[in-house]
């Protein structure tokens, strides 16, 4: 069994700036979770497109109610890669991000594909699709249901920390968008699949002692 | 951005630099001529690839978009 989430989004910057930001967006204010950050393979290929693989480390934050369900030794540290695929003359790129660590625990993977956006051509519009699974017994729907609050959230954080990159790269002060009004809904649309996901795993527990 | 094998940062920033410039400059402006940072690519690589070895990151054997085509099937 497997959450599906996509959504769509934009950024205010031209697809030039864009792809050129998605390689220096480390770090910025809203990504102290990612520790480190390495281009561990990339290649131009015939038809000129760059591919690359990039290896995120992450500060892995287990939820209290998960806590006592987890191994109790484990990593605290998240190992994620990043492919993507630039194409400079089609004016896109496409990316695939999944955790390589704690897979069984949670897997999820993100696919994001850049491109210029249809109704404004000097902006560029991402649309983003997510899946996300959980192997562990009795708990995969309460890990899923965090999983996707957790990501949902993420994602404002991702929007902007690139704004934030975008706008000093261009010599602007980083100012309030539109993504801070999104914060808000997502922020209330994560409580409320906590809370969710607290009640799934306490039936959980519960039909453990029966 | 620190690198995952803590000596290789200072080479990290510097072939960074170097691809980043290429990046904008030629690269996305559909400039052919040959990426001129593989010397300093290079001396980074070495440098990560034993930093995963050391830390047992399990990065081998998954194919470049390799999960991509796993959903296909589910």
């Amino acid at each position: 069994m497997v959450k599906y989430f996509s959504c769509a989004g934009f950024l205010k910057s031209s697809w030039d700036q864009v792809f050129l930001a998605f390689w220096q967006r480390y770090p910025n204010p809203y990504s102290n979770h990612v520790l480190t950050e390495d281009i561990i393979f990339r290649e131009v290929t015939p038809d000129n497109c760059l591919i690359s693989r990039r290896l995120l480390t992450k500060t892995s934050r287990a939820p209290r109610w998960a806590e006592k369900f987890l191994p109790a030794h484990m990593a605290r540290k998240a190992y994620i890669i990043e492919d993507s695929v630039v194409d400079p003359r089609g004016r896109t790129m496409t990316t695939l991000t999944w955790n390589i660590s704690h897979a069984r625990v949670m897997s999820i993977e993100e696919r994001c594909v850049y491109r210029v956006n249809p109704d404004n051509n000097s902006w560029t519009e991402i649309k983003r699709e997510a899946w996300i699974s959980s192997k562990l017994y009795g708990l995969s729907r309460a890990i899923q249901e965090f999983g996707l609050a957790r990501f949902k959230s993420s994602v404002t954080k991702t929007m902007k920390g690139f704004e934030y990159v975008l706008a000093k790269m261009q010599g602007e002060m980083p100012t309030r968008t539109l993504a801070e009004t999104a914060t808000v809904k997502a922020r209330e649309t994560a409580l409320a699949a906590k809370e969710k996901a607290k009640d799934l795993a306490s039936q959980a527990q519960k039909k453990q002692y029966v | 951005m620190n690198s995952v094998g803590e000596g290789c940062t200072e080479l990290k920033r510097e072939y960074d630099q170097c691809f980043n410039r290429w990046f904008a400059e030629k690269f996305l402006k559909g400039d052919r001529s040959a990426d001129p940072c593989s010397e300093l690519f290079l001396k980074y690589h070495t440098c990560v690839q034993k930093a995963i070895k050391e830390k047992d990151i399990p990065i081998e054997g998954v194919e470049f978009m390799g999960p991509n085509r796993e959903k296909a099937d589910s």
